[in-house]
């Protein structure tokens, strides 16, 4: 398993290399710098600017300064927010999207593998298609629809919520329900579908027959085959999380690193691009590793190869 | 080709047909697609304008005139809602189309040729699979302004990829069968084999994978718009309309509503149509 795990960092290297390189080549060849927008600069400051961020220098110089310290981990100054590193800003803003993050798939799989459990039970019963149909209204309801619309709701008519906003604990239902309620629909799915195909097999039965429980066949037994298809879901719903991060914070004006990639793309602040790049194309490749490894784990039929 | 063959392909289909048509909710999908792209396609010709504004009659609700009610700027929404479907439903067709051309050809070359040739092709797919290809998309429209023809690339360049792996899976098992054999030893060139005689047998998964990848073209176009990277003004789609709805839904209710509701209603109508086709064309979910 080491072995597998190490192959799979070892090529996620050219990977993360490949997306370094398109992406600050894509960025530097469109029309616009970062300092275009603001009111107009005399020439000799916009040579002092460009100067102390290394813009004078040709591309390929830039692009080797640039690939040395990303190596060191360190990702440059911001151009929009003159006084702050990319780190700093990353380190300030991350910590609230991995809490939205987290909390939207907990509530994705808290409400998604009971309800698929229990459709598959009692299937082709009113409770089936119940959970059934939550499951198609959750994946046909897209997140900017449902963000607006609970706020219209919950926050605006009942009063029970702020519509926007992020301090206290209350703040973080309406956006984690919003983000968590489609992949706990796809994960409802997912979770009923897996489940059939395992109850019918033979050792479900076996295990029936050898007089154990229907909770401790469905706990036991079911439950780890039929998590299979739930597991390999993670990786693309993890991915979608975070990209449904960029909704959610701008629908609830939420300070996490998904809107300020937004922000920095719409401003050109090239080293921001380039380092919230770096780290979601690093942080999914890694989850899609980590859910290979998991996929593994449950089902002893694969092998790591 | 003997008659024999056309008799059975005929009845495949209509088979298919039957079973479809006794899926009611597959039915009234299509039925539900059908009236509103009809509404799409020729609603502005006769509804009001979608982009002269009234400014003096400003937003009102719903009324026996503007039977959606109007925007802050006095425009009729119904006008605005079939006008901005036409955007929607052009670029989940086009769009869908691109992802479809490339996938097909990627995934028929790669089952066909096999070997060294698919493992580095599916390997490369594998990769880009986890990449974080929205973010690309956006960084797309951002860097290269809000252009349409961009719009359908782009999407189309990332929705492929599943496409791919289905119809290789299907043309690995597909040409091992003698036909095929037949074909070849007939000594027909490879992209004719492929053309002309796999890529016909792998149309039943292409159709149902096709109707379901529409949903989620769509949904990607509409996430751009909504985060103000779609089409421009006054042009617009559902994803615009659900944007401005969404900024101004403590006043006006119904400019997030309705869209947000229709947009939804296209997304489910899709599914189901998806669903009943897979049942229908007795599709397996291949995923490897």
């Amino acid at each position: 398993m080491i072995r597998f795990v190490a192959q799979r960092l070892v090529q996620t290297i050219p990977v993360v290399w490949v997306i370094i390189t398109a992406t600050f080549f894509m960025i530097r060849f469109v029309p616009g710098g970062p300092f275009t927008a603001e009111r107009a600069v005399t020439p000799e400051i916009m040579r002092n600017l460009e100067a102390h961020y290394g813009l004078n220098k040709p591309l390929y110089a830039q692009y080797l300064d640039y690939c040395g310290k990303v190596l060191r981990g360190d990702l440059g100054p911001s151009f929009k927010y003159p006084t702050r590193t990319v780190n700093e800003i990353i380190a300030e803003k991350l910590p609230v999207s991995i809490e939205l993050g987290l909390i939207s798939l907990a509530v994705a799989l808290g409400l998604g593998l009971p309800l698929g459990v229990l459709a598959a039970i009692k299937r082709n019963t009113w409770i089936d298609y119940v959970c059934s149909s939550f499951a198609m209204v959750g994946i046909c309801i897209p997140t900017f629809v449902m963000g607006p619309v609970l706020i219209l709701v919950f926050a605006i008519h009942f009063g029970w919520f702020n519509a926007s906003g992020w301090y206290g604990p209350i703040d973080r239902v309406l956006p984690s329900l919003t983000l968590g309620l489609v992949y706990a629909a796809y994960v409802a799915r997912l979770t009923r579908g897996g489940m059939l195909e395992v109850l019918s097999q033979d050792y479900i039965r076996t295990a029936r027959a050898k007089g154990a429980s229907e909770t401790r066949v469905i706990m036991r037994h079911a439950l780890r085959g039929g998590l299979t298809p739930v597991v390999s879901f993670l990786g693309p719903a993890i991915a979608g999380i975070v990209t449904g991060s960029f909704v959610i914070e701008t629908i609830f004006q939420i300070p996490g690193i998904g809107r300020e990639f937004v922000n920095s793309a719409f401003n050109r602040d090239y080293t921001l691009v380039l380092g919230t790049v770096v780290l979601y194309a690093g942080f999914i490749i890694g989850m899609n590793l980590a859910v290979d490894v998991v996929q593994v784990w449950l089902n002893p039929k694969l092998k790591f190869e | 080709m003997s008659t024999e063959e056309t008799e059975r392909g005929r009845s495949l289909w209509s088979d298919a047909w039957h079973r479809l048509k006794s899926n009611r909710l597959a039915t009234a999908g299509a039925v539900v697609l059908v009236v509103l792209a009809l509404a799409c396609a020729a609603g502005p010709f006769f509804s009001q304008s979608y982009e002269d504004q009234n400014l003096d009659l400003g937003a009102v609700p719903p009324s026996a005139q503007h039977w959606l009610g109007t925007d802050t700027l006095g425009r009729d929404l119904l006008a605005r809602i079939l006008y901005g479907g036409r955007i929607s439903i052009t670029v989940g067709l086009v769009a869908t189309f691109v992802a479809l051309a490339i996938g097909v050809t990627y995934g028929a070359v790669a089952g066909f040729v096999g070997g060294k040739v698919d493992a580095v092709m599916m390997r490369l797919v594998d990769i880009l699979y986890a990449l974080p290809f929205a973010i690309f998309v956006i960084l797309l429209m951002v860097f290269f302004g809000r252009n349409i023809f961009l719009l359908f690339f782009a999407i189309g360049a990332v929705e492929w990829l599943t496409m791919a792996r289905i119809v290789r899976g299907q043309v690995m098992s597909i040409k091992k069968m003698e036909f095929i054999e037949a074909a070849r030893a007939l000594g027909l060139g490879r992209r004719r084999i492929i053309f002309k005689h796999l890529i016909p047998n792998v149309l039943g998964p292409v159709i149902v994978y096709t109707t379901l990848t529409i949903p989620s073209v769509m949904l990607l176009e509409a996430f751009l718009s909504f985060l103000g990277l779609g089409v421009q003004a006054p042009m617009s789609s559902w994803g615009v309309l659900i944007k401005d709805g969404s900024e101004k839904m403590e006043e006006y209710w119904w400019l997030l509503v309705f869209p947000g509701a229709l947009f939804s209603l296209t997304l489910f109508s899709l599914n189901f149509l998806g669903d009943g086709l897979r049942d229908a064309l007795d599709v397996r979910s291949s995923k490897d």
